[in-house]
């Protein structure tokens, strides 16, 4: 070991949105605290969200509430979500919104001054607090800023490969600092995970590489359960075109105000295919569609709002039967808008700065006059560390998770602009349990053989010669989940990506690393492979055994909802003998004022 | 597809010795610098050391300098750069380099925790929120854009060539003061700071942050400016001087 291990009450691995909040609640509460990110501060992913926040503030349409947003993300999640921790975030969203004002962000206001909330897909009332379209930096920015004056240590560029325990516990974690590839071993009395997701493990992504499955590893090879895993967004509108910025996010927002989906044939799709779940919220024609954007509160939602799974399923649809655009994907238009209001151009700049900017410097094309091309792109993940609906604690005493990393919220499909809120609420939530259970724990012992195991296995794709390089496997795995574990499923061929996966995580053991330990990504990318596969591999298995399409889900083979599957979620964890378990568990049960919300809503 | 050639900055840690390395790979249509140096790191230098994120241009990991210009690679289509000569990467030149195109921009971290962090006013309603006229946000949303690149420290004289780190916050944390002094809450004070700790004076206006800035930040004219206005009204205006040396102020 190169040096003495740091200590602390409370450990963070990620500083997104979900880990920044942990930290300053933990280090509030008066707990030592560090965090551990795998890039700079600030660039994690929360910077790249868009649309906005999810909080029933009510500041656009009064009959908005808590009550209503649970209801709203139940409904989206088809049932799957753990019911209690769908409560505690629409209770808990307004607070932790108007908290981050407290803290400096800025959010765009209503004409008498208050927070301005933005239509979304599949939430009823105008309820995304939002900055134009970076509300993702705006929120980044604020909880860094406000971290680093509360004295919380941040490691950066630091990867945490190994949790370590202690007689089961967590004790701390095993990391490498990117930069001069030295070894560091931290120990903690708590560790809260808040990696983010598993992205990486597609071809066509809106994610970038630190997306690896990295705490959704940690857990599972620390003996907890994941669930939900095989429910992966693919987030309806990423870039097609050119081919370097394929799966690159364009925001849902456009289509909040207003952009709508065309197919080759300039017809308006979407309003083909409405879901029964959603026929009286959705709007019967464009006029209606219409004025819902411009804020007409006996209007229907139009058909481009609803939920991410279906919408991409519909443009996939469309592609499949020849209508797509030149590039493989349809058309997403806000230049029509122009029809509409008379300084379209002007408006768009200033709703969507992002969007425009994007489009013109790396498209070339300017979405104030032209159409855009869009496609499904793989987005975020529902399925994470199973945890305890209100400390966030996983089955592992002391391990914590939150965030896209855990889950429960979004069952079987996440609803936009619920994610920024997820992270803020659970956030804050792991971090104040987290520092209760230090205080309350002991101490914990370190375990220097696995420290030193862990140290000579992280080291062997440096020292082995003449092994295989780490990127041909990495990209034969995105090319592999991309074809046969990706929007459109069948038994077959997922049971093929299961064998595969087993083909690839033994060449994975064999690969070699050329260079040094110094800032070295051949290396990264061979130590990257373990948690990529792990994911896949959970991905596949619970997609397999879950025979029935809903939310995310959709099987070829099995195309409608299955009442059994309905009431159960898929729980993966390793085996006494090292192999992946795969076994249905039963929803976590609604209490009984939910269950009548939820009637009442409809 | 066409064969280009690159030159690569390679360095083999802070003391090693560095050098350009040539490399020639296929670019295709829309492909980005970043792209370019990826590609390469696949095929032909696996151990290629370089920051990225999120390759939109959202995060600011990828500052480097093509052609010897200050850019972000994620943001420089290969299409836009002359085909007669190879492109040049290397990195900023203003930090120390780690390896190859990455360099140490610790400093900029150090710097943003010694500036007075915000405090708002009370809240304006009893439910403690606050009432903010859109135009209000819209004065300060202009810095708030800030991504971080810090390729405005990297091009700025006052860093690059007179390494003034110790006196000269740069324009980023300008930009960042700006943010906070045109806050509509805020209610701290950080003009005595810029003006004898973050070396505001050094600045003689010559824009070139504000040229390379990603985010197209008029750093100087609305940021720097602005703030040099403020603080010789606070501290060089006679009457207020005056006043100081009547009421006992300390500040001259």
């Amino acid at each position: 070991m190169d040096q003495t291990p740091y200590e602390y009450d409370v450990l963070v691995v990620g500083a997104g949105g979900a880990g920044l909040r942990a930290a300053i609640e933990a280090s509030a509460v008066g707990a030592s605290c560090g965090v551990i990110c795998k890039s700079l501060l600030g660039k994690a992913h929360t910077v790249m969200a868009e649309g906005g926040m999810a909080a029933a503030i009510g500041n656009v349409d009064e009959r908005d509430d808590w009550k209503v947003h649970v209801t709203d993300t139940l409904r989206g999640g088809q049932y799957l979500s753990n019911p209690k921790m769908a409560e505690i975030h629409a209770r808990e969203a307004p607070a932790r919104a108007l908290e981050l004002e407290a803290w400096g962000a800025l959010f765009d206001r209503t004409k008498d001054g208050r927070i301005l909330q933005r239509n979304f897909g599949g939430h009823r009332y105008p309820r995304l607090a939002h900055v134009g379209d970076r509300t993702g930096l705006e929120m980044i920015r604020t909880l860094q800023d406000h971290g680093i004056h509360r004295g919380i240590d941040f490691h950066m560029e630091y990867t945490v490969f190994r949790l370590l325990l202690d007689d089961g516990r967590v004790a701390g974690a095993l990391a490498y600092d990117r930069e001069r590839g030295r070894f560091r071993v931290y120990r903690a009395k708590s560790v809260v995970l808040a990696t983010g997701g598993i992205g990486r493990a597609f071809k066509i992504t809106s994610n970038s590489w630190e997306y690896t499955g990295d705490g959704h590893t940690l857990a599972y090879d620390a003996g907890a359960d994941l669930i939900d895993m095989e429910f992966v967004q693919f987030h309806p509108t990423g870039m097609v075109w050119p081919p370097s910025v394929r799966g690159i996010l364009v925001t849902e927002g456009v289509r909040g105000e207003g952009g709508i989906l065309l197919n080759s044939d300039g017809e308006r799709f979407m309003f083909d295919d409405i879901p029964p779940l959603y026929k009286d919220q959705t709007a019967d024609s464009a006029e209606e569609g219409w004025r819902y954007v411009v804020g007409d509160r006996d209007a229907r939602r139009p058909p481009e709002l609803l939920t991410r799974d279906h919408v991409a399923r519909c443009i996939v649809d469309q592609i499949k039967a020849g209508k797509g655009s030149p590039h493989g994907g349809v058309y997403l238009d806000i230049a029509w808008i122009k029809e509409k209001i008379s300084n379209s151009e002007e408006h768009i700049r200033k709703k969507l700065p992002s969007m425009y900017h994007q489009f013109k410097e790396l498209a070339g094309l300017d979405i104030t006059k032209e159409r855009m091309e869009v496609g499904p792109t793989t987005h975020y993940v529902m399925g994470g560390v199973r945890v305890d609906a209100e400390s966030q604690m996983s089955s592992v005493p002391g391990l914590f998770a939150a965030g896209e990393c855990a889950a429960g919220l979004h069952g079987a499909n996440r609803l936009g602009g619920n994610s920024l809120s997820d992270l803020l609420v659970f956030g804050k939530r792991a971090g104040e349990y987290a520092a209760a259970f230090a205080s309350e724990q002991g101490d914990v012992r370190l375990d220097e053989g696995a420290v030193d195991a862990g140290v000579a296995e992280a080291l062997e794709p440096l020292e082995r010669e003449g092994g295989e390089g780490p990127y041909q496997i990495q990209h034969e795995l995105q090319d592999l989940m991309q074809e046969k574990v990706g929007i459109v499923r069948i038994e077959a061929e997922l049971e093929e990506a299961i064998d595969e996966i087993g083909r690839l995580s033994d060449r994975a053991k064999a690969v070699s690393a050329p260079g040094n330990r110094e800032y070295n990504p051949g290396w990264h990318t061979a130590l990257d492979l373990h948690p990529l596969l792990v994911v896949s591999e959970a991905v596949a298995r619970a997609g397999l055994m879950r025979r029935e399409s809903r939310g995310a889900q959709f099987r070829d083979d099995y195309p409608r909802k299955d009442e059994h599957f309905g009431k159960v979620i898929i729980r993966v964890a390793r085996g006494a003998d090292g192999e992946m378990v795969v076994e249905e568990i039963p929803v976590e049960p609604m209490s009984d004022e939910l269950t009548r919300l939820v009637e009442e809503m409809g | 597809m066409a064969a280009t050639e690159f030159r690569i900055w390679r360095q083999d840690g802070a003391d090693g010795e560095g050098g350009y390395r040539d490399y020639t790979t296929d670019v295709t249509e829309g492909m980005v610098v970043l792209d370019a140096v990826h590609q390469i790191q696949a095929e032909s230098a696996n151990d290629l050391a370089v920051r990225w994120n999120c390759k939109a241009g959202k995060c600011g990991s990828c500052s480097a300098e093509v052609n010897g210009n200050p850019r972000l690679m994620c943001m420089t289509r290969m299409s836009d750069l002359p085909t007669d000569r190879p492109v040049t990467v290397e990195p900023m030149r203003a930090f120390p380099v780690i390896r190859d195109l990455v360099c140490d921009v610790s400093w900029n971290y150090e710097v943003k925790k010694k500036i007075e962090p915000f405090e708002p006013r009370p809240p304006d309603a009893e439910d403690g929120t606050w009432r903010i006229a859109q135009e209000d946000v819209e004065r300060v949303q202009e810095f708030r854009k800030c991504i971080e690149c810090f390729l405005c420290q990297d091009v700025c004289h006052v860093l690059r060539d007179h390494h003034l780190h110790d006196e000269f916050v740069g324009p980023r944390f300008f930009v960042y003061n700006a943010a906070l002094e045109m806050h509509p809450l805020d209610t701290r004070d950080r003009l005595a700071a810029l003006k004898q700790d973050e070396g505001i004076g050094y600045c003689n206006i010559t824009k070139c942050c504000t040229k390379v800035c990603p985010e197209h930040i008029t750093i100087t004219d609305n940021a720097i400016i602005p703030l040099k206005e403020r603080v010789v009204s606070e501290f060089y205006d006679p009457l207020k001087k005056l006043f100081r040396v009547f009421s006992g102020g300390s500040r001259a």
